[in-house]
């Protein structure tokens, strides 16, 4: 592909207006306020940030931008102006006309929002056809060819095939194609890269960035991760509970935020823990190798050792084989080969096999806490279970281990008759780590168990993981594909990639150089706030 | 193997399994049941010996798993047997008995099916399009209606309908109502073609004219099947209408109608192909009440006939047709479920 690079956009006119914008959300038998009055100004062919926390408005107002709001919400005040014509005043008709031909939308999943029904070239190509911009033969064409300037891979052919059918990195290549069919003016990225890996996002923020500059799109930018935002848009707007805090052009922005708010978003990420090293090891995984239904090998000749006290942080992304070594530990899936000896002995590699008493040592905690609670238990039922099945405590000596449990987890016991869904997304996973402490276990397995939280409420339950670390002295296996919080909590690092050990050692070692390739390629691809990392990075790889 | 017929011919032989453990059940439960062919047939007053020799000539004097046996094999011969009505000299074999009248059914099942599949996939369509509006609210309320009522009652009033076309201008509540209600009464009911009443065929019934004498049949039974395959094929479309890629469809600007026919219907098809199915299988095997109402000759009748005579092998054959039928259309389901997930269609 022979790239255009990123030459002068043609900025100019305003192009959307955005003023004092309300919306408001249906929960709880009423409507609540979720945007207080945002004004938001965007000129042709520049790309602004949206950035926040989660409930921040921030995908809610990249929607009313295409003069759209979700089932559940309304936009009940404000006007939306898009290149002179106000979305919130036409009617349905004209709005459509507008959308995926002039504003088009790039979802946070795209494998949720490809319709599995039908080819991505018929995705892709719909809206120009629908709307009578293109004929089917020169739509096709014209997708082809986005396809390859996003470098997809068999750009003629990929089209053929089923969203299931290609990687999730590939897909959101090909949604923005899909959002490039009709040359619009403006697309809105709602969290295009979150749902990926670091190593993949690289990929996608490149393409991404590439195509827009191209075609000299103007586009909203919509992310919680600030090192993200600060390589894709021009400008920077902040939001918190639905109000603008400042906006700013991104370097003056990265360089000296002005207000209170933005200044923590910007501390968050320097929570690390000093590594202690082992004296003792309580789990020791050998030569261990693992597959699903006998097919292909999902772990291949892994052995790491587990100190007694520590954290051993392990990393790689989707498809490493990682979240199945936390199966094989746990017994859930047993290994074809390979041993795993638990505070000196051997652990029998099934589940059925493993006495009461091993099960209890070993506990884990998972990504989804909305999966992994019971949504008709109370908080109390959720943690007196395995107090009762492990431990046989009753009566008032199990409800004041309760009350402890939950002292532990920094929550209070009000919460105890509380349903899970009446809970936030922190406070269901402090419920998880209360459930995994209750059995009193020396080893506890944490998959993903911060991905899909905010990075406030991400960094308050790592600090309460250490703390715990250090109280009751029990050992973490902690998996996963975030840099930030492996330097936040590792002791050990062990680097995974497609289901063998890349790398392994103290936290020191593994990340200061020399690096495997692997580990290097990784290491390089998380983003940094400087907004012209990807810019260097892509220079340091193309040599 | 290509896993779409892979999983075809699982399904297919579960079925050959699920209708082998049937025929054991349908043969036991018939075993079972009180009294037997020869007493009902010789009557109170025959002897010990007639009765035994009576069970000899039809055979039903061996013991019960032998029977089984006996019964399987001749099936997996094609054989279904002669019926117990049988003498020596005139043999009445079981097919003969049961294919006119299971034709008979399969027809007015079909004519059925083809009213009442379209007009409920098409409602269920408009009524997922203009959900929670006037439409959908009058289309639940009709169908549901009509589903309440009993089968033999519908029936009885579609009957009524037609004949008050020729008895209301004369009867005495039309001189009871004011005279510009009474013409216009009588000028709707005369809109109402004059289906026949009775459907009274028989294998030399031209096939125009069968398709005539069905129709009332056909009517009262689409309306007793018609909401239950609407309804599901609203709610599996607006359950679909919740998804991601719909408020993406959305995004792109598409118009509401291609939302639910491109976007929402083809990744429904799975839930609405199994009520179908099930209904369609209540066709065959679940229209004893309408047959009666309107002196069909199907095979619901026949069989309540059989039982009525303790003609074994007819009862025996036609429940293992229920079985077969509804085994069959399940299998189908199964299969137009596969056949449009992609997931299974284009594996990886």
């Amino acid at each position: 592909m022979k790239s255009s690079g990123p030459g002068p956009r043609e900025k100019g006119k305003d192009l959307l207006q955005i003023r004092n914008l309300h919306v408001e959300g249906f929960s709880d038998e009423r409507w609540h306020p979720i945007v207080h009055g945002v004004d938001l100004t965007l000129k042709r062919g520049q790309v602004l940030g949206l950035i926040g926390e989660s409930g921040a408005g921030k995908s809610t107002i990249g929607l009313a931008a295409m003069g759209y709001a979700k089932p559940g919400c309304r936009i009940t005040q404000g006007s939306v102006l898009f290149d002179g014509i106000d979305l919130l005043a036409v009617n349905e008709k004209g709005r459509r006309r507008l959308r995926g031909s002039r504003i088009a939308y790039v979802a946070q999943s795209a494998a949720a929002s490809f319709n599995p029904a039908h080819r991505l070239l018929e995705q892709t190509v719909e809206t120009a056809v629908a709307h009578g911009i293109a004929g089917r033969e020169e739509a096709n064409r014209s997708a082809v060819d986005l396809y390859r300037r996003l470098q997809l891979p068999e750009p003629e052919t990929i089209g053929f095939r089923y969203p299931h059918q290609v990687s999730g990195g590939q897909l959101q290549r090909a949604m923005t194609a899909m959002a490039m069919a009709c040359r619009p003016d403006l697309i809105i990225f709602d969290e295009p890269t979150t749902a990926l890996d670091v190593t993949t996002q690289v990929e996608v923020l490149a393409s991404i960035r590439n195509i827009v500059e191209e075609f000299s799109t103007a586009a909203i930018y919509v992310t919680h991760d600030l090192a993200v935002v600060a390589q894709m848009a021009d400008r920077i707007m902040v939001l918190r509970h639905g109000r603008t805090v400042e906006e700013a052009d991104t370097r003056q922005m990265l360089a000296s935020p002005s207000q209170e708010y933005t200044k923590t978003l910007w501390a968050v990420r320097k929570l690390a823990k000093p590594e202690v090293p082992a004296d003792d090891y309580l789990l020791t995984i050998d030569n261990v190798t693992a597959a699903y239904a006998g097919k292909v090998k999902v772990l291949q000749d892994v052995s790491i050792k587990v100190p007694r006290g520590r954290t051993v942080a392990v990393v790689g992304e989707s498809g490493s084989g990682k979240s199945t070594l936390a199966r094989v530990v746990t017994g859930l899936l047993p290994p074809i080969s390979g041993s795993i000896s638990f505070a000196g002995r051997l652990l029998s590699t099934g589940l059925k096999t493993r006495p009461k008493e091993v099960l209890r040592r070993i506990q884990m905690i998972y990504q989804m806490p909305d999966n992994a609670l019971n949504p008709r238990q109370t908080v109390e039922e959720v943690i007196a279970r395995p107090l009762e099945f492990y431990l046989g405590l009753k009566g008032a000596r199990r409800d004041r281990r309760i009350g402890e449990l939950m002292h532990m987890v920094e929550m209070s016991e009000d919460f105890l008759e509380r349903l899970p869904g009446e809970l936030s997304g922190g406070q269901k996973q402090r419920v998880c780590i209360a459930r995994a402490l209750a059995a009193d276990p020396e080893l506890i397995i944490c998959d993903e168990i911060t991905s899909a939280l905010d990075q406030i409420v991400q960094e308050e339950i790592l600090k309460l993981l250490i703390r715990l670390q250090r109280e009751l002295g029990m050992s973490y296996i902690f998996i996963t594909h975030d840099i930030a919080t492996v330097r936040a909590i590792a002791d050990e690092i062990v680097v995974m990639h497609r289901g063998k050990v890349v790398e392994q050692g103290l936290k020191s070692e593994v990340l200061t150089p020399p690096h495997a390739a692997y580990t290097e390629r990784l290491l390089s691809s998380v983003p940094e706030m400087n907004p012209d990392w990807l810019t260097r990075l892509l220079a340091s790889r193309k040599i | 193997m290509n896993p779409v017929a892979r999983t075809v011919l699982q399904r297919l032989g579960l079925g050959l399994v699920t209708l082998f453990i049937v025929s054991i059940i349908i043969f036991s439960a018939i075993a079972m049941l009180p009294g037997d062919f020869a007493k009902a047939t010789l009557g109170q007053s025959a002897t010990p010996e007639t009765v035994a020799a009576f069970q000899r000539e039809i055979g039903i004097d061996r013991p019960p798993v032998e029977r089984y046996f006996v019964w399987v094999a001749q099936m997996l011969h094609g054989d279904f047997g002669s019926s117990f009505a049988s003498r020596t000299g005139y043999r009445r074999t079981v097919a003969e008995i049961i294919a006119p009248r299971l034709y008979n059914t399969m027809f007015l099942a079909a004519v059925t099916a083809l009213i009442a599949v379209p007009l409920a996939l098409g409602l269920g369509i408009l009524a997922a399009l203009y959900r929670n509006g006037w439409f959908d609210r009058l289309v639940n309320v009709a169908t549901l209606t009509t589903i309440s009522f009993p089968e033999f009652f519908v029936a009885y009033m579609l009957a009524y309908l037609v004949i008050s076309r020729d008895t209301f201008i004369g009867s005495d509540f039309a001189q009871t109502l004011p005279h510009w209600l009474t013409v216009s009464l009588n000028w709707a009911l005369n809109a109402v073609p004059k289906f026949p009443t009775l459907s009274n065929v028989n294998d030399q019934t031209p096939f125009w004219e069968h398709l005539w004498k069905v129709a009332l049949p056909a009517i009262t039974l689409t309306l007793v099947i018609v909401a239950h395959m609407m309804r599901m094929t609203r709610a599996a479309i607006i359950n679909m209408l919740a998804s991601p890629y719909i408020d993406m469809a959305r995004l792109k600007g598409m118009s509401p109608i291609v939302i639910v026919l491109r976007h929402a219907l083809p990744n429904a098809w799975a839930p609405i192909v199994t009520v179908v199915a099930f209904n369609l299988a209540y066709l065959i095997v679940g229209v004893v009440v309408v047959e009666v109402v309107f002196v069909y000759p199907g095979i619901g009748q026949l069989m309540v006939d059989a039982v009525k005579s303790r003609d074994v092998p007819v009862v025996q054959a036609c429940a293992l047709i229920f079985a077969a039928t509804y085994i069959l259309l399940n299998l189908l389901a199964d299969v137009i479920s596969i056949a449009t997930n992609p997931r299974l269609l284009h594996p990886r």
